[in-house]
């Protein structure tokens, strides 16, 4: 087992303090339906928001009481699951499979290889180096050159999102910053809270002042007003949290903004796949809640620029 | 004993079969009718995969599953010991001789009314054979207007496979674990005035409508 630091259990008594506090308001709000009985929409996507949020950090803690190795598993599974739902979808002739194969069972393993052995270095350039280079070679000798550039893009964007951009969230274990030592694992909690509450303020700004939608023809229920309320709110939220952080008041606040707007970015950028793709969701893994990537897509984006925002402000040098 | 102990056997390597293709292909199971009940029930699919037949019978309830006997070649099916064992104690095939003068007692279509009789439902492919080519789906056989003709009262229930031979195309060997997504639709019967063809391409219609309507492949 880790050695634990009592902040960290601490920080997590007050993180389920909070989880506890707004399931209790929601369930309290969930009782009150109107006329024709419908649970209010924005009451049923709090519920539903909620009901993630407590499976994610249970697993989050299950996992980091056996430690690093186990987080990176978690996220291997996890980016497995998310690879699969996005090439799913991708443009692909069967002339790809060895393409597909590779990307499973080779370049995601790697990857999360590279995270384990802290080999920093690789980890950081595989997939957009070799792994980019190596898939259309695997494509180009099966020989069929029908919509190529489409089927290899789309295969890198698929590695690009499920494996390379998630694997920097345990990637955030690995950071080494003074007096900080056995702490990392909240800044993982700092991440994803801040993110989805980026998501869920940028949701209650827009349906309580939006006016002008960002682009009507992906969402008309996110706006400018949303965006911009929420990733302000989300900067709050993050001063709030900051206590989790080696960040101060003033950067903490910085970084809540900039990841609220990344990652609401983010998931506008995944509806709109998912919208010219003709599915509502990506998976099924629960009823109603979709897969993977939609639980995930505003992580998936914040991940890598919170992380390297970290590692260039914050990690020791030398 | 033996017998025992091979029922048992088959009986777990089901379980681990459904459990496995359930994490290969995460199938997405849709069903455009009301879920199945113990009446017997035939379901015709489109076959492209050489494990359509297991996703169908792991798509399936659990409880049905034991039930549920996909009619498959006998000569295929009895060609070795392993096969024997899967055909007989894992699915419980109707095994059928495809070519006539190999037929002793029952022809095929009575075969499978027989086990319809017995309370089985059947897995049907009315294709005749796997669906190699660039067409959704092959012409229709005339097995499943003979099956209906005998069993007038029996619900045909059409399903839909999508993207089964995506996670193993023809010719590889290594799976990816690609979602499938499969459909079970409205059941449909032999009409009173209905002759052959029309029958034959209604039920092939009622299939083709499950297929969903974007195709990422290329």
């Amino acid at each position: 087992m880790n050695p634990v630091s009592p902040d960290l259990w601490q920080a997590l008594g007050w993180v389920t303090a909070i989880l506890v506090v707004v399931s209790l308001i929601t369930t309290a709000l969930s009782a009150r339906r109107d006329v024709n009985g419908d649970l209010n929409p924005v009451v049923d996507n709090l519920k539903a928001r909620m009901r993630g949020w407590w499976i994610m950090l249970a697993l989050l803690v299950s996992v980091f009481v056996t430690g690093k190795g186990a987080v990176v598993i978690l996220f291997a599974i996890v980016s497995m699951g998310a690879l699969r739902e996005f090439l799913t979808l991708t443009t692909r002739h069967k002339a790809d499979h060895w393409a597909f194969v590779a990307s499973f069972f080779v370049i995601l393993p790697v990857q999360y290889l590279a995270l384990y052995l802290d080999w920093y270095g690789f980890f950081a350039v595989f997939v957009p180096v070799y792994a980019f280079l190596l898939l259309p070679m695997l494509s180009v000798v099966r020989g069929r050159t029908n919509r190529f550039l489409a089927r290899v893009a789309e295969t890198q964007w698929a590695l690009m999102v499920a494996v390379f951009c998630l694997s920097h969230v345990p990637a955030l274990l690995f950071l080494k910053i003074d007096g900080f030592e056995n702490a990392n694992f909240l800044l993982m909690v700092f991440l994803v809270l801040v993110v989805q509450s980026g998501d869920l303020l940028q949701h209650l700004w827009s349906a309580c002042i939006g006016q002008r939608a960002i682009a009507p023809d992906i969402s008309k229920s996110r706006t400018w007003e949303g965006f911009l309320g929420g990733a302000a709110s989300a900067g709050i939220v993050a001063v709030l949290l900051s206590w989790l952080t080696p960040f101060g008041i003033v950067h903490a606040f910085v970084m809540g903004v900039v990841l609220a707007a990344v990652g609401g970015m983010g998931r506008m950028v995944m509806a709109a796949i998912k919208q010219d793709r003709g599915v509502r969701d990506w998976g099924h893994m629960s009823d109603g809640q979709g897969g993977f990537v939609d639980r995930l897509d505003s992580v998936i984006f914040a991940a890598p620029v919170f992380f390297h925002l970290t590692r260039f402000f914050w990690q020791s040098m030398g | 004993m033996r017998d025992w102990i091979e029922t048992q056997l088959g009986h777990l390597v089901g379980v681990a079969l459904a459990g496995l293709i359930h994490l290969l292909t995460a199938p997405r199971i849709v069903w455009r009718t009301r879920p199945p009940g113990r009446r017997p029930r035939v379901y015709f699919a489109n076959h492209t995969s050489n494990a359509d037949t297991v996703l169908i019978w792991a798509a399936l309830p659990p409880k049905l599953r034991s039930r549920t006997r996909p009619v498959a070649a006998a000569d295929y099916w009895l060609k070795n010991g392993l096969r024997k064992f899967f055909g007989t104690r894992v699915f419980y095939t109707v095994l059928i001789e495809r070519k006539a003068e190999d037929r002793f007692g029952d022809d095929p279509v009575e075969q499978m009314g027989l086990a319809l009789d017995a309370g089985s439902s059947l897995i049907i492919f009315p294709e005749g054979r796997r669906n190699d080519t660039e067409a959704p789906l092959l012409p229709f056989k005339t097995g499943l207007f003979h099956l209906a003709t005998a069993r007038p009262d029996v619900d045909l229930v059409p399903v839909w496979i999508d993207n089964l031979n995506g996670v193993m195309p023809r010719g590889e060997v290594i799976p990816v674990p690609l979602i499938c997504q499969i459909f079970f639709g409205e059941p449909l019967k032999l009409g009173k005035t209905e002759d052959r063809d029309q029958f034959l391409d209604r039920a092939s219609d009622a299939m083709l409508s499950l297929r969903p309507q974007q195709d990422n492949t290329v």
